[in-house]
């Protein structure tokens, strides 16, 4: 459903040319649930942005769905994610001047659905915030802004969702319960689903485990 | 979803960020000064459109410094048009002892033909039309006139030999001209009255016009009549001659104006740059995040162009109200100035008001927003990630544009358009260099003082760029302020100080040759001082070697420029005594001179070429012309020149030339024969005197013994003078309020700019053990210093520009005025002070907990 072949990101710097990530391969089938960890600058948000279309890589190639993600301009990668694709960021990212109701809302619209404001209703009610339409992002918690968050991410049932972090800037309760929820709403929608994280009790709950070193795919773990 | 939707629902949390706010307050006060100005300019262009066909008073207007025979009349009747009648005589007016020097105009029944004359009961009151002209034995003062005096409805004014009763107060009169007043006040009066007043003397200066109205073809064919049947010296005006003078004197102020008002908006442009760069850096993240979602780029870009519309609109909406009022200030300022009763305006500078807006936009906010557009979705996990750097041309481009695109809308003249924009260019980079001095002189203070001043200090030259660039506007906008006083004060105070303490005070014109002898008499019991007393005589310049003027002027067209007369007419006075007009050249060449005879060579006079004449020569075919109408002429010695004088035609040569000085206030003339040429013409006399102010209280009495001689006084002139310059100043001082407003919206647009910065920084301050009272000092310091170092640049700024205009361009000795530096330090530091602690206060008070954890 997803693949990657020979992926390889590098930047230049003035200590000269960084491989960030190299010539790394995989394919994650439908509705499986893949963990990326790794030390921190091992490079596995680049795959991540590099898997989701939100960078281009120095060489190599992504598919979804045997799309050829980068054989499409920034526009169509855009139209693609809004098509196929959810996120959900260890900063939550809402727009801070939407309401939580009008931040769920938004991916939908931009995929041109007209009935976004009632399916965004249900999205918020599923994860337990149908009280809490009207309030801006300021106005919420951090476990709340993340269940907006992934009330927007679901909110489009996306054939895969990429997650970065998602419990990082919650306390450790707040953390679990928002994972439940997260896996909970995976499983009920059978997203294919991307995880990047340092939490091994959260990556230990998907279905496989690719761990990065040094910009490279060491192992996978069942 | 639709980008116009996001926009909408996001504008309203958009505007608690703050930069929308200082970017719609930037946006407004540029299109509130552009359009200020230009409802002004509206109302006076429409009021002089209007009033094209009414200029006149009539269809048709034959003029004369001489009575018009009652033939053109006549012959008028019979064609089945209507005539008027009009003579203007310049006379002083008395309540008691107050005096004041006035053009009355005597009009008969018919007056105006074309147009209405409105009157009011009180001074500068609405006028309604008035349905006759005044009857007998009652005056219609002008506002002006009835204030100067202190006069009421029913008080007896005295004018000549008579007594007339203040019936009506003059609003308007369809022939006033466009939109300018005259110097001296006016009056209108009925026609039957003149003569009682014993103001018409022979010789005495006066000017006659019939008025013609009626239906085209037959004013078209009593035009070809009075083309061929008019006598010499008389004057035939249609509207189409009439009019094109005002507009281009009002087009000539618009400009000015609009030049004025121009600087606030290319500093308003500024802190649309500063608000943009601002809302761009806000903006990185959501426009990441849209991408993230799925948006694109232009989808982005409509977002963010659908909130800088909205902003642009509301500020065109509320620049426009209050132009209006800034509008309706500039007119009470004005007042007496321009007329009262102007047409509304039209909704044009409205338009432009909002086309200037989305040039500044489009010049100062489009390019950071087109990069916004390019930032990479990948920003959404990588900060430091952002736009991409602009190319050279994108970043300065549209602003250069713009900018350029506004001044050459109010310049409209190429040539001026390049003069301006190196002279702003260089004045700016002068100010720059200046205030980077400045800022780098007050960093090597910061040992010297306190922890509070200190860190302000600091502050400034850590932000040293954007330091420079409030030091400027700021800088700018106070220095043109103190300028225009200093000017002011140079020109109306001080020119006045520098004459002699007993040069004539008082002019004397129109004294009969028969009373020559008494007034004489009667001056010498008053005045301190008296001049010499010369003949005067009017005369009409018509060849030169033998070639008629009118193709001596083809052939070469003579140097200057002539000017146009409350009328809205070309000045056809050429009063020679006294200080000369700037009307030179084609003015001399057209219209009647005033001229002298006499035997002795004032030292006021110095002969500049050839020699002044010999007791042999005297009555020989001689004249010596001042250099400024041998120059407007381009005549030289020996030249031939052919003057009809009261019919008849002298040749004479030229003999000499004379640099004269004319601010002696002595009775001096153009153009001088030699006496025994002339002596039987008849004319009148004119000369000058000193007459102190107990002396000046006798002039009422003068006046009643010799009615028909014209007395100017010269501090009523002055004060007359200081009185339009104070107005045009005041006006002009207003428009330069507009750039201080601009200067507070560049410091809001800095503030709002390093507004994260500064929370952090207070926030550690205070975490370090910084008081609230200490930071908030600090503040403090850091904005009066940049007040200070702004009214020290607009200080010295002021004095330099006013030393150059007064001696190089006013040709006034200038008198140095410490105040302007005080003034200009004090008002710097207290405007900028209050205005950045306020404007910083809610950033810097937080508590540094919520702060230090983003909240």
């Amino acid at each position: 459903m997803l693949t990657a072949e020979k992926l390889t990101r590098q930047v230049t710097s003035p200590e000269g040319t960084l491989t960030i990530v190299r010539e790394v391969s995989l394919a994650i089938a439908a509705a499986e649930s893949v963990a990326i960890v790794g030390p921190s600058g091992s490079g596995k948000s680049t795959l991540l942005a590099l898997l989701a279309g939100l960078d281009v890589p120095s060489s190599g190639r992504v598919t979804l769905d045997g799309q050829d993600v980068f054989a499409l301009d920034e526009d169509g990668r855009a139209r693609l994610r809004a098509q196929r694709v959810g996120f959900v960021f260890q900063a939550f990212h809402l727009v801070p001047s939407l309401t939580a109701l009008e931040n769920v809302m938004l991916p939908l619209e931009l995929a041109g659905r007209r009935d976004a404001r009632q399916t965004a209703r249900g999205a918020l009610q599923r994860v337990g915030l149908s009280d809490r339409t009207g309030h801006y992002p300021r106005q919420l918690s951090g476990g709340e802004q993340q269940r907006v968050a992934l009330a927007r991410a679901f909110v489009t049932d996306p054939a895969v969702l990429f997650a970065d972090e998602p419990t990082g800037n919650l306390d450790r309760v707040t953390g679990e319960r928002v994972a439940q929820l997260f896996f909970e709403l995976n499983a009920n929608s059978r997203t294919t689903l991307v995880l990047v994280t340092h939490d091994q009790a959260l990556a230990g709950r998907c279905n496989r485990i690719l761990r990065m070193d040094g910009g490279e795919l060491r192992a996978a773990t069942d | 979803m639709h980008a116009v939707t996001l926009a909408l629902r996001s504008l309203a949390r958009e505007w608690k960020s703050g930069e929308l706010g200082v970017l719609l307050l930037a946006l407004s006060v540029a299109v509130a000064a552009l359009t200020g100005v230009g409802f002004l300019v509206n109302r006076i262009s429409l009021a002089v459109e209007r009033q094209a066909t009414e200029v006149l008073a009539a269809d048709l207007r034959l003029e004369s410094p001489q009575p018009i025979a009652e033939r053109a009349a006549q012959e008028a009747r019979q064609r089945g048009l209507r005539v008027a009648r009009k003579i203007s005589i310049l006379s002083v007016v008395f309540l008691g002892e107050s005096s004041q020097l006035t053009n009355l105009r005597f009009v008969s029944g018919a007056y105006p033909l074309r147009g209405v004359v409105k009157v009011a009961d009180v001074a500068f009151g609405s006028g309604v039309a008035a349905a006759a002209g005044p009857v007998r034995g009652d005056i219609w003062p002008d506002s002006k006139l009835l204030t100067a005096l202190g006069a009421r409805l029913g008080d007896q004014l005295a004018i000549g030999a008579t007594h007339f009763r203040v019936g009506k107060v003059l609003i308007s009169r369809p022939d006033q001209g466009g939109g300018f007043g005259e110097l001296a006040p006016t009056a209108l009066l009925n026609d039957a009255d003149l003569g009682v007043t014993q103001l018409l003397q022979p010789g005495s200066r006066a000017g006659f016009a019939l008025l013609f109205a009626g239906d085209s073809t037959r004013i078209n064919e009593f035009r070809s009549w009075l083309v061929t049947n008019k006598v010499r010296g008389e004057r035939l005006l249609d509207v189409s001659e009439a009019s094109p003078q005002i507009r281009s004197a009002v087009d000539r102020a618009g400009h000015f104006l609009s030049l004025a008002s121009l600087v606030a908006v290319l500093l308003c442009a500024i802190a649309v740059a500063m608000s943009a760069r601002r809302y761009v850096q806000r903006h990185l993240d959501s426009v990441a995040l849209l991408k993230t979602l799925g948006a694109s780029r232009a989808f982005t870009l409509a977002v963010s162009f659908t909130q800088l519309f909205v902003v642009a609109v509301a500020a065109s909406i509320i620049g426009s109200l209050a132009g209006f009022s800034a509008q309706a200030w500039l007119l009470h300022a004005l007042r007496g100035l321009v007329m009262a009763d102007l047409p509304p305006p039209d909704l044009l500078p409205v338009a432009m008001g909002f086309l200037t807006a989305i040039a500044m936009l489009a010049g100062f906010a489009l390019p950071p927003l087109l990069q916004l557009a390019r930032v990479p979705a990948i920003r959404v996990l990588r900060r430091d990630v952002g736009a991409p750097t602009p190319a050279i041309w994108l970043a300065f481009g549209p602003a250069t544009s713009a900018v350029a695109a506004l001044i050459y809308w109010a310049v409209r003249d190429t040539g001026l358009f390049v003069a301006f924009v190196i002279g702003l260019a260089g004045f700016i980079a002068v100010l720059a260099a200046g205030g980077f001095l400045l800022v780098w002189l007050a960093s090597t203070l910061r040992a010297s003082v306190g922890v509070s001043w200190r860190y302000g200090i600091a502050n400034l030259s850590r932000r040293r760029g954007e330091s420079v660039v409030q030091i400027v506007a700021f800088g700018l906008g106070i220095m043109v302020l103190l300028l225009l006083a200093v000017v002011r004060t140079n020109l109306v105070s001080d020119w006045r100080r520098t004459l002699p303490a007993n040069a004539p005070n008082f002019f004397f014109i129109n004294i009969p040759v028969s009373e020559g002898a008494a007034f004489t008499a009667f001056l010498a019991k008053l005045a301190t001082k008296t001049e010499r007393m010369l003949p005067m005589i009017r005369a009409r310049l018509t060849h030169i070697n033998g070639k008629p003027i009118e193709q001596e002027r083809r052939d070469g067209p003579p140097r200057g420029a002539a000017v146009a007369d409350g009328d809205g007419r070309r000045d056809r006075g050429g009063t020679s005594g006294g200080t000369p007009g700037s009307n030179i050249g084609e003015g001399f060449a057209q219209r009647e001179q005033n001229i002298t005879w006499t035997d002795t060579l004032g030292d006021d006079n110095r002969i500049t070429e050839g020699r002044w004449w010999t007791a042999a020569e005297h009555g020989k075919a001689l004249v010596s012309l001042a250099t400024e109408f041998q120059e407007g002429l381009g005549l030289k010695l020996g030249d031939q020149l052919t003057f009809d004088i009261a019919g008849e035609i002298q040749i004479v040569t030229v003999a000499s030339t004379r640099k004269v000085k004319w601010d002696s206030f002595r009775p001096n003339f153009f153009i001088v024969f030699p006496p025994g040429l002339l002596d039987a013409a008849a004319g009148t006399w004119m000369t000058s005197a000193y007459l102190d102010h107990n002396a000046a209280r006798s002039i009422a009495e003068l006046v009643r013994y010799f009615p028909s001689v014209s007395v100017f006084d010269l501090d009523e002139l002055l004060t007359q003078v200081r009185s339009m310059i104070d107005k045009a100043v005041l006006a002009v001082q207003s428009v330069f309020l507009f750039t201080l407003l601009a200067g507070l919206t560049v410091l809001l647009a800095a503030v709002q700019a390093t507004r994260d910065e500064r929370r952090y920084e207070s926030a550690m301050l205070r975490t370090l053990g910084a008081s609230r009272t200490t930071v908030m000092r600090s503040v403090l310091a850091e904005f009066t210093a940049l007040g200070l170092l702004s009214g020290l640049l607009a200080g010295a700024g002021a004095s330099l520009a006013g030393w150059y205009v007064a001696t190089h361009l006013l040709e006034l000795k200038y008198s140095f005025d410490g105040w302007v530096w005080l003034i200009g330090l004090a008002g710097g530091a207290l405007l900028v002070g209050s205005a950045g602690w306020l404007a910083t206060r809610s950033a810097v008070t937080q508590t540094p907990l919520g702060v230090l954890r983003g909240n």
